[in-house]
């Protein structure tokens, strides 16, 4: 059990979070309309008029959205709800264009499951999933484009979100910051949703409250609204614990409500209160009827689900030898994870691991590229690590070979070549290289002779250097060792 | 059930109808009369039934995902009482 | 003459090319020219795009082609959206709209070749009875009491659709019925009209009140002109969720089927103690002919009828509270400004909505609201299926169910009771198989002792609208209704 505690002037604090998780559903088109998804259209050209709520436009549920909302329950080891239901849920927002948002309230697709996180210490805990639905995104309001208007565009209108309900177990920023990654890689894992929290493809509204530690039950809670980063999120709960302990110590009640978290001052704020807005008055949406779903769809879903992160993990541990700490790194994401196993399947397992997550990673790094667009193959690494594997190079020359890889394109073998960075494995080549070095350095001979064995490693060196680093190195060790021993 | 004029102001507000005092005595008399009305369904028996969703002669139809509408945005915008460029506008709307 | 013809008989004149349909248009055109003053059936004319479709519906004929309905001069209740023609709903909110779109309904009819003289009236968004909730004004009955010019209600909401049939301004015209909207003005005006089963013809484009029992159906002089039409109106459509996907049958050919051997269900709740007795004698006649037709007359119980009516109203204004919601003034149709977005809402939506639809609104909002929707909404949904079941059960034991339409005649405009409850009674027989969602017809059967029209009412299963096509078919032939409204084209004035 992680034990993150505040302490206040009265004593120890615990806080307990819950997370409402809007994750934009992958799908060419939206949820109730043919009108595209894409994103960053020209405004108000990827609406439909069922999105518009045009009179009389009617909705028409898209399959593939309902699909992704079962495949993700699938991931979530969740219940998938033979019998589901959109309900309205009404309230006026000038980017609401029908005056409410479908949902499903009553009946949701998918009902618990849960997710495992893993903490920094590596201690895991499991988050309860309470409920994932389906429903549509509102339009976009712009408030700063006119000093008197907000303008309206409904690209967004009608987009299917599933919205993922945690049950209130996070008792800290760390498991909420993990929670929401360890959400954001099952689904882009399974394909549902591509994850990008900065286009808004995921968004949190997280509950807050806190309590004395020890206490029982949940105080008033407040839900901030709309955070789209891990970052904000474990800000936003942070400072929001602090407010709501510094009113319960101060003797105030803290009040059920919506805030918002402003990332630049650091704080919430209450949302500009709409006093009447909140009853929503939930109803059946009349113009859907009930979703129910066969067995043999979901069984099929299921069989086609991809493998998930955890069991991705123990595979490559059990597969490739790779240790728990390994497996994490390399499982993050997906991509990498097929690039990693596209490497190691032909190469030294060892070596592929140590190379993905050392000159690898570097080299990304170093260029500013991501796995994806990646300046060197799979194949390219795998062919660079073989070449190591076979003796053709040494692991030093090996890490030029990646340099140059990266700069130019080119293969490793062609670089080699190129550079003729071939191994020297001829012993005789060896052998008066390394009795050339031993002569020049007649008083270091002896010295190491009279038991300076440290100076070994000098010989090494001076022979590296002069081969131009191209001696195959258990040559060159046997070789000294043979010439400094007779 | 009583329904006061202050019920009736909220409801008025909820559902984003400007109503007048005057108006809202009238309604609040209709309104009352009408849901007097039919609090006589307090009468039936409705122990173990179920709700009617759909008149049970289908049920939910699944479209293929594909791009079939969008691109008409010179008829989303054919009817805009107010716009701007290819927005709508309303208000300035203050969060 | 000209205004003798019903659909069906214009559609052979047509074919025979003993009349063409620019001549038929015309004629119509001319009437509507002449009497719609007084009347006030329309909102929108278009006499231009008529002749136009004329013209183009004569050279097909001339060449032997045109689908079911070419040349076929109908009116369109202004619910249905109509590309580039305005559509209001007769609502001041929607007064200016032109839908970029057309609903399924009359596309349909506009394939087989209908053309359409206008946009008619009716209670603004189909909320009403007496069709005098327009905000484009009330519908005047063109049947009169004799020795009496009152002004009647033509019922509602599609007045103006049996308006205009009554008055012989179109050959038949679309109606949409969510509670009796279609049957009631039909038997005010002493015409046909068909509410289909829910599901059998597309609310796409059609303007919705409550969306689990809008249905469109068609109104005309006869079944068979209905019959014709539905034909036309009816069929699966993918863009409404709602929409059944079930072959539509030849609904023509179902017409002289009679009745015999079928059992019809006489359900005891709909005689109820202030029915007035003219209307029970015209439904033991209505009986008598069945029976005479070789029917056997069951007495059934429907139960749970009296909860029909406050099912009706919780369940549809409900509907109707959330479905109005996008009229908001942001992206089409009437708007007021204010300082900010909640003041425009509620200056547009107090400005937009006649005080029918605001009261209508107002109940709905409060029905579904915290603290009240297992009160109300939900304690509705509920009775709603003991309702349906009723039905159900009846159909195990008949094939269909015979009773009056509406209890009353036409009334005058100033006969509207000032309470509403007294005016949701109207509906009192239409509403039940709306919530069912069954289908029902209303054809007319004789006059009152004032001389006006009065309507029986046949109800059937499921998509079984062809047994009450041949049912209401036996009681047209035995009632030989061949009167006539005052105000008709037919007479020169
Ligand atoms: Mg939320
Ligand atoms: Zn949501």
């Amino acid at each position: 059990m992680s034990s993150y505690r505040i302490t206040g002037e009265t004593g120890e604090w615990e806080i307990v979070v819950g997370m409402e998780v809007h994750a934009q559903v992958v799908s060419q088109s939206k949820l109730f309309s043919g009108a595209a998804t894409e994103y960053g259209g020209e405004p108000n050209t990827q609406v439909s008029l069922v999105d518009a709520g045009f009179p009389g436009m009617l909705p028409v549920l898209n399959k593939e959205c309902v699909a992704q909302a079962i495949r993700t329950g699938l991931g979530l080891r969740a219940q998938v709800n033979k019998y589901s239901r959109f309900d309205r849920k009404n309230y006026f927002y000038a980017d609401l264009p029908t005056g409410y948002q479908i949902s499903q309230f009553e009946h949701p697709i998918i009902g618990e499951g849960k997710v495992e996180i893993e903490l920094s210490e590596g201690e895991k805990r499991i988050i309860g999933v309470t409920r994932l639905h389906l429903e549509q995104d509102a339009g976009k309001s712009i408030h700063d484009q006119d000093p008197t208007r907000s303008f309206i565009d409904l690209n967004r209108a009608g987009v299917a979100l599933m919205e993922i309900v945690s049950e209130p177990d996070i008792r800290s920023p760390e498991e909420a910051g993990a929670y929401l990654r360890k959400l954001r890689q099952i689904l882009r894992y399974l394909g549902t949703c591509d994850g990008n929290m900065e286009e808004g493809s995921m968004r949190a509204d997280v509950n807050v409250s806190v309590r004395p530690v020890g206490e029982e039950g949940y105080r008033t809670r407040c839900e901030i609204k709309n955070l789209n980063s891990v970052r904000y999120v474990m800000q936003a709960i942070e400072v929001e614990a602090e407010r709501q302990i510094t009113i319960w110590e101060e003797g105030g009640t803290v009040d059920q409500e919506t805030r918002l978290f402003d990332h630049v001052k650091g704080e919430t704020r209450t949302m500009r209160s709409k006093d009447d807005a909140h009853d929503y008055r939930y109803f059946p949406d009349p113009d859907l009827l009930p979703l129910e779903l066969e067995q043999s769809w979901i069984d099929e879903l299921k069989a086609a689900l991809p493998e998930l992160p955890e069991d991705k993990r123990a595979r490559l541990e059990k597969d490739y030898g790779v240790s728990q700490y390994e497996s994490g790194v390399l499982t993050a994401e997906q991509s990498v994870a097929d690039f990693y196993e596209e490497v190691a399947r032909g190469a030294d397992a060892r070596l592929a691991t140590n190379w993905m997550l050392g000159d690898f990673f570097a080299a990304l790094n170093r260029t500013g590229r991501s796995i994806e667009d990646s300046p060197v193959s799979a194949q390219g690494l795998r062919e660079l690590l073989g070449l190591i594997s076979d003796s053709t190079i040494n692991g030093k020359i090996a890490k030029e070979v990646l340099e140059d890889m990266v700069e130019t394109g080119d293969s490793a073998s062609a670089i080699v070549d190129r550079k003729g960075l071939r191994q020297v494995t001829d012993s005789s080549a060896i052998e008066a290289t390394v009795q050339g070095i031993l002569d020049a350095n007649a008083d270091k001979v002896a010295e190491y002779k009279s038991g300076k064995d440290k100076l070994f490693g000098f010989f090494v060196g001076q022979t590296m250097k002069a081969m131009k680093g191209k001696a195959n190195p258990a040559m060159v060790n046997d070789v000294l060792k043979k010439l400094l021993s007779a | 059930m009583s329904l006061d004029a202050k019920k009736v102001a909220r409801i008025a507000r909820l559902a984003r109808i400007g109503l007048s005092d005057d108006e809202v005595q009238t309604y609040q008399k209709d309104m009352e009369g009408i849901i007097g009305w039919v609090e006589q369904l307090n009468e039936v028996d409705i122990t173990d039934v179920p709700p009617m969703v759909g008149t049970g002669l289908a049920t939910a139809r699944l479209r293929d995902d594909i791009v079939t509408d969008g691109e008409r945005r010179d008829d989303v915008l054919s009817n805009a009482p107010e716009r701007e460029g290819l927005f709508f506008t309303v208000p300035k709307v203050v969060e | 003459m000209v205004f003798d013809y019903t659909l069906a008989s214009a559609r052979d004149a047509l074919r025979k090319r003993e009349i063409s349909a620019v001549e038929l248009v015309n004629t119509h055109l001319e009437a509507i020219e002449r009497l719609d003053g007084r009347l006030n059936s329309f909102i929108t004319r278009t006499p231009d795009q008529a002749r136009e479709a004329a013209k183009a519906a004569d050279d097909l004929l001339a060449k032997g082609e045109g689908g079911a309905l070419c040349g076929i001069p109908l009116g369109i209740k202004d619910l249905f959206a109509t590309e580039g023609v305005r559509t209001t709903a007769a609502s001041h909110i929607l007064e200016n709209f032109v839908p970029p779109y057309e609903s399924t309904v009359t596309a349909n009819l506009k394939r087989d070749g209908a053309i359409s003289l206008g946009k008619l009236n009716l209670d603004e968004f189909a909320m009403g009875s007496t069709n005098l909730t327009s905000a484009f004004g009330g519908v005047e009955n063109p049947w009169k009491r004799q020795g009496s010019d009152a002004r009647l209600v033509p019922g509602g909401s599609s007045g103006g659709s049996a308006a205009a049939v009554a008055a012989g301004l179109v050959l038949g015209a679309t109606g949409t019925d969510t509670g009796g909207s279609i049957r009631q003005p039909a038997s005010f005006c002493g015409i046909a009209g068909v509410k289909p089963t829910y599901g059998r013809c597309s609310r796409f484009g059609t303007i919705a009140f409550a969306s689990s029992l809008d249905q469109a159906g068609p109104m005309a002089k006869n079944l068979r002109d209905c019959a014709i039409m539905l034909e036309s109106m009816a069929g699966f459509d993918a863009k409404d969720s709602t929409s059944v996907d079930k072959a539509v049958p030849n609904y023509e050919a179902a017409l002289d089927r009679g009745v015999k051997g079928m059992r019809v269900g006489i359900p005891k709740e709909y005689r109820t103690d202030n029915l007035p007795e003219e209307i029970a004698a015209l439904w033991d006649q209505g009986i008598a002919w069945l029976k005479d037709a070789g029917a056997e007359i069951v007495d059934v119980s429907l139960p749970h009828t009296k909860y029909g009516l406050p099912t009706y109203y919780i369940a549809a204004l409900a509907e109707a509270s959330s479905n109005l919601a996008r009229y908001d003034g942001v992206r089409y149709g009437k708007r007021v400004t204010g300082p900010s977005l909640d003041a425009l809402y509620e200056a547009t939506r107090a400005a937009g909505f006649g005080d029918e639809v605001k009261r209508r609104i107002l109940l709905g909002t409060h029905v579904l609201s915290s603290g009240y929707y297992d009160a109300y909404y939900l304690r509705a949904q509920k009775v709603r299926t003991l309702l349906q079941r009723d039905f159900l059960q009846a159909y195990e034991k008949v094939d269909m169910l015979l009773t009056p339409t509406a209890p009353s005649g036409a009334f005058a405009w100033d006969e509207k009771p000032t309470d509403p409850v007294q005016v949701y009674l109207n509906d009192v027989f239409t509403v039940p198989a709306s919530l069912a969602g069954v289908p029902a017809v209303s054809v007319p059967a004789g006059l009152d002792s004032t001389g006006v029209p009065l309507g029986l009412q046949l109800i059937g299963r499921f998509f079984d609208e062809e047994t009450l096509f041949a049912a209401g078919h036996v009681l047209e032939k035995s009632a030989s209704f061949s009167h006539r409204p005052t105000l008709h084209a037919g007479v020169s004035a």
